[in-house]
């Protein structure tokens, strides 16, 4: 029972970065058309936000230390960060542990005009042409996004720890009745979680309860009709392509503490991501949201060392296994619409 | 018609006349500069450095080339001389090798066997490069090494640290400065033992490829024989990024310790999980939580952050080692780049020193000469106490170190601190235990 806990838990929060990149990909494709293979590297360039805002805020200015020395015995230059100076040591050590968090603010602006350059200067001149083109143009786009990011930041994985307030792990057995050490879970991977519940819910009441939502939802489902409104439905939908790079980027931002953030991440997670979509229907919101959950957990019970002693390797290939299954049975995905990429 | 007796005694007499005429040119060309492949002719030889510039170990590649850039500029006279000056040999004189200014081409083996062996190949082929070296996985370097054998070129390997590059897929033109996993499991056990005590139960996670079986074999070997006991061992895929489902099982099977036969993003993402997942602050049979990580790279390492402090593992070399070797290869090569090498960087600069080394005692660039000058040489001064590159399976036997993550580092270089150097004697071990034919050397054109 406690292995079965423990594997759900850890499934939420892998099917919480699905679903979180499934969401933002189902969007594009469901406003736009366009299939992105980009949105893996938008994951990527949110994590590489909370790189970047952490390395802002610790910008420091050198001190000589004439009582040490650095590895060739001169005195050891010591970086004394700015806050420190405007803000005091103990404040300033905050400001640093939180740069996070405080990056969530820093990447959303970032990401939407990341988004909207894109939409506005490639994707768009890709919107009459085949599938296979946009595939083409948007993976060839991830591979320049990575390359570039390697190239400022290298190719090693950045530390880029979690408040300390969130450090270790929360005892679920101890709280629940079961033994004491069996069912832990990091306190940061329950905020992953919960931030992602958020996002989706505010993308989901966004949708719903805004008039901008309202005019983006029909012309999802008639864009000629709302054209012939005047409506300007491209601009709307260029919007939303910005507001999946956001949440992609949020995706990306939350998740550098869970795994080092490296130039390669996005694309870790993008083929998963696709056979999310897949899986939850093509074009369909709440079907991406339930099949990165799904899939999610379903991988981390595929992990369990009982399951691979009788079936080794079963935890790399369950996704795919479950996505013949399922469109085999429910060939447009478990809630996917009539039409969609049928033509 | 005639008829031919054959005898025994004939036989023999013919076959030993026949090898004797046959390895003759063999034995005349390894003294010459003619009869094997890309005998320099010119006033200039090329080395080939193959590393990986782009993927995941860019940033060690970075390093490595950084070094033998270095070993190329003291090899020609420049800079001022590094391992030179303290290598116990004194063939090297700064004026390139045999006279010859050294140059060199580079190619890219993208952590990837078939596009390693690509780069290595258009190398030799297209560059002429007499000598071909690098690299930071072992799978690389196995299947360098192979070529490099079928080509009749000198294979200096680089970063590689599995069993096999010297064991059972070891060639006679291949040779291998860097520790293997062997060497790290029998100078970590005594050390865990005295740390952590003899009543232990180990959980092994093990990265799905060659050099993470070596390594749990080598771990779970040495510390069974001081009394720990393996629970479970778990292969782990290379491509996982996310441990935690490998991980949060560890605390139910009973385990106290956790080894994570895991190198590069693997070692960074599995220790980072485990950390966050509280494992060392959990007491399990009555003990504290211990994380064990084999292999160390400073590299990897400083992506770790602060995730390494207290932990235990093995290196090759480390930039703070006081020995003379170690302090002027780290001036060096710290004053032209600005920070201290890291071990890949050191082990690529010392194999450069030991090939260009070789080839002047032999006097000649001829891979057998060379393959029979570096054969049981022993050697000091470079940075890991007195050497010794074993003729029978061309690996070196030297001190390996013992270090463990750094609770107060004082810059983004200083990581890992060396916790006990293990001397020679305790790594060393028997050539054929990993099986393995080294073959003839192989000269080539």
């Amino acid at each position: 029972m406690e292995a079965i806990i423990l594997q759900v838990l850890n499934g939420l929060d892998k099917g919480s970065a699905y679903a979180l990149i499934a969401l933002g990909l189902t969007l594009i494709f469901g406003t736009l058309g366009v299939v992105n293979f980009a949105h893996g590297a938008l994951f990527m360039i949110g994590a590489f936000c909370a790189v970047t805002l952490s390395r802002i805020i610790s910008i420091s200015r050198t001190i000589i230390d004439d009582s040490q020395t650095d590895f060739l015995g001169n005195p050891l230059k010591v970086d004394v960060p700015y806050v420190y100076d405007w803000f005091g040591q103990a404040t300033g050590d905050v400001i640093i542990d939180w740069a996070v968090p405080l990056s969530i603010l820093f990447a959303i602006p970032i990401m939407v005009a990341i988004g909207v350059a894109i939409e506005r200067g490639l994707i768009k001149h890709f919107y009459k042409r085949p599938h296979a083109d946009q595939i083409l143009v948007t993976f060839g786009l991830a591979i320049v996004l990575q390359e570039i990011i390697k190239y400022f930041y290298g190719a090693n994985p950045i530390p880029t720890p979690a408040p300390d307030a969130f450090r270790g792990s929360f005892d679920f057995g101890a709280a629940f009745g079961f033994d004491p050490n069996v069912i832990i879970y990091p306190y940061w991977r329950l905020v992953y979680f919960s931030f992602a519940a958020v996002i989706i819910a505010s993308v989901f009441a966004f949708l719903q309860f805004t008039t901008f939502g309202m005019v983006v939802r029909a012309g999802m489902a008639d864009r000629e009709t709302v054209q012939l409104l005047g409506i300007n439905i491209d601009r709307r939908f260029t919007l939303m392509f910005g507001m999946a790079a956001a949440v992609a980027g949020l995706a990306g931002v939350m998740y550098t503490p869970i795994n080092s953030p490296n130039y390669h991440m996005g694309m870790d997670f993008l083929v998963l991501s696709f056979v999310v979509v897949v899986v939850g229907g093509m074009g369909s919101l709440p079907g991406a949201v339930l099949a990165g959950f799904l899939l999610g957990i379903l991988e981390s019970f595929a992990s369990m060392r009982e399951v691979l002693t009788i079936l080794p390797g079963l935890n790399q290939i369950i996704i795919y296994l479950v996505a013949i299954i399922i469109l085999l049975t429910r060939p447009r995905g478990l809630m996917g619409r009539k039409g969609v990429m049928e033509d | 018609m005639s008829k031919i007796n054959l005898t025994r005694r004939s036989v023999l007499q013919t076959g030993a006349a026949t090898g004797a005429g046959l390895a003759l040119p063999t034995y005349l060309s390894a003294a010459s500069h003619s009869g094997f492949t890309n005998a320099p002719t010119g006033d200039t030889v090329t080395l080939g450095f193959n590393v990986p510039q782009t993927g995941p170990y860019a940033d060690e590649g970075a390093d490595e080339l950084r070094a033998y850039k270095l070993a190329v500029d003291h090899l020609n006279g420049g800079g001022d001389g590094g391992l030179m000056n303290t290598f116990s040999s004194k063939a090297l004189q700064g004026n390139g090798i045999l006279g010859k200014k050294v140059e060199f081409v580079t190619g890219d083996t993208q952590t990837k066997s078939d596009a390693a062996r690509a780069s290595a190949r258009s190398m030799i082929e297209k560059d002429g490069a007499v000598m071909i070296t690098g690299g930071s996985s072992s799978g690389v370097a196995v299947a360098v090494q192979a070529l490099c054998q079928e080509a009749g070129i000198i294979f200096m390997a680089g970063l590689t640290h599995s069993n096999d590059t010297t064991g059972k897929d070891k060639k006679a033109n291949g040779f291998r400065h860097f520790f293997n996993s062997y060497m790290s499991g029998a100078a970590l056990a005594p050390i865990l033992a005295d740390n952590y005590g003899k009543d232990r139960k180990a959980y092994h996670l093990t990265a799905d490829y060659n050099w993470g079986y070596t390594t749990e074999e080598a771990v779970r070997t040495s510390t069974e024989a001081m009394g720990w006991e393996t629970v479970a061992a778990v292969k782990t895929p290379l491509t996982q990024t996310d441990f935690s489902s490998y991980i949060a099982p560890v605390l139910q099977s009973g385990a106290d310790v956790l080894v994570l036969n895991h190198y590069g993003g693997n070692m960074v993402n599995s220790l980072t999980n485990a950390v966050q997942f509280g494992l060392r602050e959990k007491q399990v049979n009555g003990k504290n939580f211990e994380i064990i990580v084999p292999l160390y790279s400073r590299l990897m390492a400083k992506g770790a952050g602060a995730n390494v402090k207290g932990i235990f593992g093995s290196a090759n070399w480390h930039w703070s080692l006081q020995d003379e070797g170690s302090k002027a290869f780290v001036k060096s090569f710290g004053t032209k780049y600005g920070f201290p090498p890291s071990q890949a960087a050191h082990t690529t600069y010392v194999q450069t020193l030991l090939y260009a080394d070789a080839v002047e005692r032999a006097g000649s660039f001829n891979p057998c000469a060379v393959g029979e000058a570096l054969s049981d040489f022993q050697f000091d001064g470079m940075g890991n106490g007195p050497t010794l590159y074993r003729g029978a399976d061309h690996q070196c036997f030297k001190d390996v170190l013992v270090v463990k993550g750094k609770e107060n580092p004082t810059s983004e270089f200083d990581l890992l601190e060396i916790v006990e150097i293990t001397p020679t004697s305790q790594v060393t071990y028997d050539a054929s235990i990993f099986g393995g034919e080294l073959g003839a050397c192989n000269p080539g054109a």
